[in-house]
């Protein structure tokens, strides 16, 4: 049954992306499926979640072949929870997609694209082994190319360029340090890459896989100064698209980094620690100020979800147990936000007619209740009590501290002051300012608004209730840097009490 | 062997690099595949070469001989040229489809996606009727 579980969350994306591409001329029926799977999903993601907070760790080993040999699964506190995140993003972005534009975005291929995204995903979070990390990147990034130039319009096709040529090259430094570290272990699943690892001869050629992995993870997760490709194609992708990249695509390359210099690179964390909080910083300042430079509320969106990767960053550089709850609590609050804030600037487009801060205005007067769903993502990004943005930024911001960090610390809460100007200026321009003389209202049928405004609704619920109900998340945060940081118990649960040894590597 | 094959990786990945630097995007697209060969080489030589003995296990036999060659970086390999394919003729029909529709294939000659915003004193000072300047500069 655990082992049922254990491979759901891949197998219902892998058979919904195959039916929704066998009905490719029925986009209603592509509609009915895709809803199905991601409701499943979602179900499906919860009760792996429960399982893993009631009896530890789900490990699986595919095919029954031993542990080093056969393709292993291994889901932990943090793949559990970045799994139910992602089937509720899956779920909220589904319905999203039934507003306006629904018609054209399916028979462009939305719905196989979609969720062949989601089972990439969701491989990615649940595999104990590189090789295999890197077949579900290629998964996801495969999917989502196609869903970036889904409308093909010429500001899709420049941007879609970008984000695959970039996204290419870091991919294939992953492969490159996939087949060196190969060669110096002899093994590529996770669990013993972290026994055999502190034990390697040759550790400045370890370091350097290291570094590989990190420029790859990094330019997924588009952290300073690999971001390019992000603010540059984020803000051409339709809607619903665009609010699932923002929050899952950056994420897993986070999710990576957390896991690899966790588990495998632990014992170098002299070396790597001040080297990520190097990155972290960067990444903060660079995304906030860009975002800061913007007047399109997609790209001062896009520019957030840079400046919020360093956050997440934090525990990894710091390695403290608090820390690495408090990147785990951000992660979790940063993808139901940031997610939201992309499907109300879509909610914005349709009832004030543009994306520009300056064709925008009046909105808190034609639409007060979007005002206030823009208003509660936005003070949760900033980080504005009692939200949850605020406990993610409170214990990464105290770890910094305790662990004194002072310029971490500051910078933190520095960037939580710009991004709060941000989200302001948001505001201003499009809510309060007095609205522009031609104010184009959109024609939308009541079934479209409520598929836009229902997942805006219920993602504000799961930020308020994270906000106000922040005890369980936080408990459960400290749990998964526990989980995290107990290595030994990790490569026991995958390797069982008497691993096989491979064959020693010639040196 | 070895030193030939890292040779050969070593200059794969000069050219790719090379290549990767071009704006002109098929050029980009070749160092990218360059880049990709040089990374399976890699795999494929971590895997330990010197011994032509197939990876068959004999019959009868239950594991294979000491002597065979390594079965894991062929199969690892394989994979990655299978997805690396299918990557690049992804990326050939994206370059061909973005030469239809922006008439150019140089990175440099694209800046359809990140236009300047409109601020608010670039739209007072040509306020237009809802529709953004750059709409009106393309029809």
């Amino acid at each position: 049954m655990r082992q049922l579980l254990l491979v759901a969350p891949i197998l219902i994306p892998l058979a919904a992306a195959s039916l929704t591409a066998l009905l490719w001329s029925r986009p209603a029926a592509q509609r009915a499926v895709g809803l199905v799977a991601a409701i499943a999903l979602f179900i499906a993601t919860l009760v792996l979640l429960a399982e893993v907070i009631a009896g530890g760790m789900v490990v699986g080993q595919m095919g029954n072949w031993p542990a080093p040999f056969g393709i292993t699964m291994v889901v932990d506190h943090l793949s559990a929870a970045m799994l139910a995140i992602t089937g509720l993003m899956g779920l909220a972005v589904a319905v999203y997609a039934m507003g306006p534009g629904a018609q054209e975005r399916d028979r462009a291929g939305f719905q196989p694209l979609f969720h062949a995204l989601l089972m990439g995903v969701a491989g990615a979070f649940s595999t104990g082994d590189l090789f295999n990390l890197y077949v579900w990147f290629e998964v996801m990034l495969i999917a989502s190319f196609g869903l970036l130039v889904l409308d093909r319009t010429r500001e899709q096709l420049d941007g879609g360029l970008r984000y695959v040529m970039l996204n290419l090259v870091g991919t294939t430094f992953f492969l490159l340090a996939v087949g060196l570290i190969y060669g110096l272990t002899g093994t590529l699943n996770l669990a013993d890459l972290a026994r055999v690892a502190p034990g390697v001869e040759n550790q400045g050629a370890l370091a350097a896989v290291a570094v590989l992995l990190l420029v790859s993870f990094g330019a997924k997760a588009a952290v300073f100064p690999l971001f390019n490709w992000l603010p540059a194609s984020y803000h051409t992708a339709s809607m619903p698209v665009a609010a699932i990249f923002a929050a899952l695509l950056t994420k897993v390359g986070v999710y990576a980094i957390i896991r690899v210099f966790t588990l495998v690179f632990a014992h170098d964390h002299a070396l790597f620690g001040p080297i990520l909080a190097g990155i972290a910083i960067a990444t903060m300042v660079v995304g906030v100020l860009g975002a800061a430079a913007h007047y399109d509320v997609r790209r001062i969106l896009s520019f957030h979800i840079i400046s919020q990767i360093g956050y997440m960053l934090i525990g990894v550089a710091l390695m403290t147990p608090l820390a690495i709850a408090g990147s785990v609590l951000y992660i979790v609050h940063h993808i139901v936000v940031k997610a939201n804030l992309f499907l109300v600037a879509g909610a914005i487009r349709q009832v004030g007619g543009s994306f520009a801060l300056a064709r925008l205005g009046g909105l808190w007067v034609s639409a007060p209740l979007l005002g206030i769903l823009f208003l509660i993502p936005a003070l949760s990004l900033a980080g504005i009590p009692p939200l949850s943005g605020f406990w993610g930024k409170f214990v990464v911001i105290r770890a910094s501290l305790e662990a004194e960090a002072w310029l971490l610390a500051f910078v933190a809460l520095a960037v939580g002051l710009l991004t709060l100007y941000s989200m302001i200026k948001i505001w201003n321009e499009a809510f309060w300012k007095a609205a522009p003389d031609v104010a184009p209202r959109a024609e939308w049928t009541r079934a479209e608004r409520v598929a836009t405004f229902a997942p805006i609704v219920a993602l504000c619920a799961v930020t308020l209730m994270i906000g106000l109900w922040t005890e369980p998340f936080a408990a459960f945060s400290l749990a998964a840097a526990e989980a995290l940081l107990d290595r030994e118990a990790y490569i026991a649960a995958v390797l069982g009490p008497n691993p096989v040894r491979l064959a020693e590597a010639a040196p | 062997m070895e030193i030939l094959l890292s040779l050969s990786i070593g200059v794969l990945v000069a050219a790719a690099a090379y290549l990767l630097l071009a704006r002109d995007l098929p050029r980009a697209l070749l160092g990218f595949v360059l880049l990709g060969t040089a990374a399976n080489l890699s795999i494929f030589a971590a895997g330990r070469i010197g011994t032509m003995v197939p990876p068959l296990v004999d019959q009868g036999a239950r594991a294979l001989a000491t002597e065979a060659a390594n079965p894991l970086p062929q199969a690892l390999v394989l994979t990655a040229i299978v997805i690396g394919f299918g990557l690049a003729a992804f990326t050939l029909v994206l370059i061909r489809s973005a030469h239809g529709a922006l008439g150019t294939v140089s990175a440099d000659e694209m800046h359809e996606a990140e236009r300047p915003d409109e601020t608010p004193a670039s739209v007072a000072a040509a306020p237009g009727a809802g529709v953004p300047s750059h709409r009106r500069e393309a029809a």
